[in-house]
């Protein structure tokens, strides 16, 4: 499905480009900055209009500030965030200021990761679903009223419990209004940051399947960020893998895990448990741990855990390079290694 | 008692048995049946895999078996029967049966099971650490709790052990803090504060959760290697199906206090009978599946712990729910293959018909 329709797929939604957001680390009686954690470390990425891109990778690897500052939660270090509008404009977020975003915000909302922590427990669900239009201007109560109980019919909720407080609610019904706040004023951009991660198994494929629901009904782009990666491939069209700040591997989800060309997808890959005991023999691990992005290691800085590392390895810093058409890795060694990817298996009987 | 596993002759009596336990929360708002009637047994160099989802007991069967229960709550029935050996440290001590129900949570001789005979691997090393004494000096206060050797032995002892759960440099660190330690490190920290005192028993309650995926794998595979070199049960309670897949030898699958089927990994996987296992299996996304379909679901959502379904706790959200039957009266465990047990009323009441219609329809 990559390759054909490569040519016909539509502009990207977002482009980030050599994206660095740095955070200082002070030290001593007068704050002295004394280094720097280089939690997002000149990324590039982009996500068309009407796909999922699935931002995955391990704790410290910077997904979650890449997320948070496209939504300009906090402003990047430098770097450009290129955000096309409805009319085909491009502009670049970073370079807005406050008055200037505000255009912005409605176009990207966010769902966050734990449904307990992210709605007000003194609020009712219509207040809070309700929040985003009074905000943007619908200031007649009855009309976002109706607003409401439309959004809750669209994540499957019914439209009498918007007088209920969130501790009424499951753990996955709380997810689901926590969309339909984010739907409230028709965004672009989804960013979803470990939506699923705080649910229980049985209640996580329903809201994937929701997801996957309103992306094809309201033609939504979503930034999938998560560590799962059965999650990300069940719901990305491509996918992007992080490690320690940087982009190490991008490309359509099949060929990601059917052909991954950075070792460390591979070994990620790898490393997850298989729900079949027969493959008990298969599970991979690598040596080592996630390098702290404070202190970062030479060259490549996957380098320490990785088996094909060589020489240049430990010196050079590899570039994110094009290696097939649309399949981005950041590896010296990329052309000459044979690595294993995942192979389908049958679905469950 | 038709709903217990008689001892297999080729297998020896089972180390730990559970038998029919409950154990409630008595509070201001009602009683909450956490465990209601819960049974397995864990045999020698066995590992058994609790798996269910948050509120199905799990945690609470650990707590029960180390007699660690919050003060609200109470074993009301049932037992869990201990193999023990009557000198710990050894292992050709003669062994006694201890009826652990029975002894008071703070007895010496409770005391002295906890941390020899059955360990515990909990869930956030960072919180079972103490942040103000090193860790090894935690370690070393264990050993000298249940062995009879000098500090200097003590200090050896954790460093053989840390050596064994493949830390390397055991002998500087040993001296840091548990928050000097990376995440992977802490763990494996922790796994060797459990072992250190060679127990039968250890008990791993959510061991990987909260770490990273590769630092999983490199865990996963110690414990594996560990086991296998020490022949030591492992009760290893998790929400992922993967992981269960991955470590255990039997499984038994819980859903709001009960059990709701249990047997053998491969049976459990492959040839799960019931509805609610059946369901589990389909609606977890898989790296090996393809990408972007939809997911079959599980209906609604775990029932709260106050107001619990009467009958099968499952018949809300089953796709096999018998009107009068499941709503009204709670099935037992019964014997659907060998060493495989489900609870569920389409093995029951009419016997093998209704067995086969039932996976059919899948």
């Amino acid at each position: 499905m990559s390759d054909g329709q490569e040519s016909l797929s539509p502009a990207p939604l977002l482009e980030v480009r050599n994206l660095k957001k740095y955070f200082p680390i002070h030290k001593g009686l007068m704050r002295k900055v004394v280094n720097h954690v280089r939690a997002v470390d000149d990324v590039n990425f982009f996500v068309r209009e009407g796909e999922t891109l699935g931002l995955v990778g391990e704790s410290g690897c910077g997904k979650t500030t890449a997320s948070r500052c496209i939504l300009n939660a906090f402003p990047p270090t430098s770097g450009e965030i290129l955000f096309r509008e409805a009319d085909n404009r491009v502009t670049d977020l970073t370079k807005l200021n406050r008055q200037e975003l505000r255009r912005f915000r409605p176009q990207m909302q966010m769902i966050f990761q734990d449904p307990f922590a992210s709605l007000n427990p003194r609020m009712t669900i219509l207040d809070i679903i309700g929040e985003p239009l009074y905000v943007n201007g619908m200031r007649n109560r009855a009309e976002r009223s109706d607003q409401v109980a439309e959004l809750l019919k669209l994540v499957g909720l019914r439209p009498e419990y918007m007088q209920r407080y969130p501790h009424a609610f499951s753990g996955g019904q709380r997810q689901r209004i926590g969309i339909a706040r984010a739907l409230a004023l028709h965004p672009r951009l989804m960013v979803a940051d470990e939506p699923v991660s705080a649910l229980d198994v049985s209640v996580q494929a329903q809201v994937l399947n929701l997801m996957l629901e309103l992306q094809e009904k309201l033609h939504l782009t979503y930034l999938f960020v998560a560590h799962d990666l059965s999650v990300v491939k069940h719901i990305s069209d491509r996918v992007c893998v992080m490690y320690v700040g940087k982009v190490v591997e991008m490309a359509a989800t099949l060929e990601l895990f059917n052909t991954p060309r950075h070792p460390y997808t591979a070994a990620l890959m790898l490393a997850v448990p298989v729900p079949n005991p027969a493959r008990r023999h298969l599970i991979q691990d690598l040596p080592g741990e996630v390098a702290s992005p404070a202190n970062p290691p030479s060259g490549c800085y996957f380098h320490p855990r990785c088996e094909h590392a060589r020489e240049v390895c430990r010196n050079q810093s590899p570039q994110l390079r094009e290696i097939a058409p649309g399949h981005f890795v950041s590896c010296h060694r990329a052309e000459e290694l044979q690595l294993a990817g995942i192979e389908n298996a049958k679905p469950h009987p | 008692m038709q709903n217990q596993p008689l001892p297999v002759p080729d297998r020896q009596e089972p180390l730990l048995r559970v038998k029919d336990l409950k154990a409630y929360f008595f509070m201001d708002e009602g009683t909450v049946k956490a465990m209601d009637g819960v049974s397995f047994d864990v045999f020698p160099g066995q590992v058994v895999g609790i798996v269910g989802e948050s509120g199905c007991g799990k945690s609470v069967t650990m707590k029960a078996i180390l007699q660690i229960l919050e003060p609200s709550a109470k074993i009301v029935s049932g037992s869990v029967t201990l193999r023990n050996r009557v000198d710990s440290q050894n292992p050709n001590s003669p062994e006694e049966t201890l009826e652990l129900t029975h002894l008071h949570p703070n007895s010496k001789k409770m005391r002295k099971l906890r941390g020899a005979e059955i360990a515990l691997i909990p869930q956030e090393p960072m919180a079972a650490f103490s942040p103000v004494h090193t860790v090894g000096d935690q370690i070393i206060e264990t050993i000298r709790l249940h062995q009879d050797v000098s500090k200097k032995q003590a200090r050896q002892i954790a460093i053989d052990v840390f050596r064994s759960v493949g830390i390397s440099m055991p002998e500087q660190r040993i001296d840091s803090y548990s928050w000097e330690l990376s995440g992977g490190l802490r763990q494996r920290a922790i796994i060797a504060m459990a072992l250190s005192c060679n127990p039968r028993l250890l008990i791993a309650d959510e061991p990987t959760t909260a770490i990273d995926v590769t630092t999983q794998a490199q865990i996963l595979k110690l414990l594996r290697s560990l086991q296998e070199e020490r022949q030591t049960s492992i009760i290893f309670i998790t929400h992922d199906l993967g992981v269960i897949a991955q470590m255990a030898d039997e499984v038994v699958v819980m859903y709001l206090g009960m059990v709701m089927e249990k047997g053998p990994v491969s049976e459990i996987f492959s040839n799960a009978q019931h509805p609610y296992t059946q369901a589990l299996l389909r609606s977890i996304p898989s790296v090996q599946s393809a990408p972007r379909i939809k997911l079959p679901t599980i209906a609604g959502s775990i029932a709260h712990p106050f107001n619990r379904p009467a009958g099968c706790p499952f018949h809300p959200r089953c796709t096999h729910f018998m009107r009068g039957v499941c709503n009204v009266s709670q099935p037992k465990l019964t014997q659907v293959a060998k060493n495989h047990f489900a609870s569920c009323f389409l093995f029951q009441t009419a016997g093998e018909s209704l067995v086969k219609s039932g996976t059919e329809q899948n």
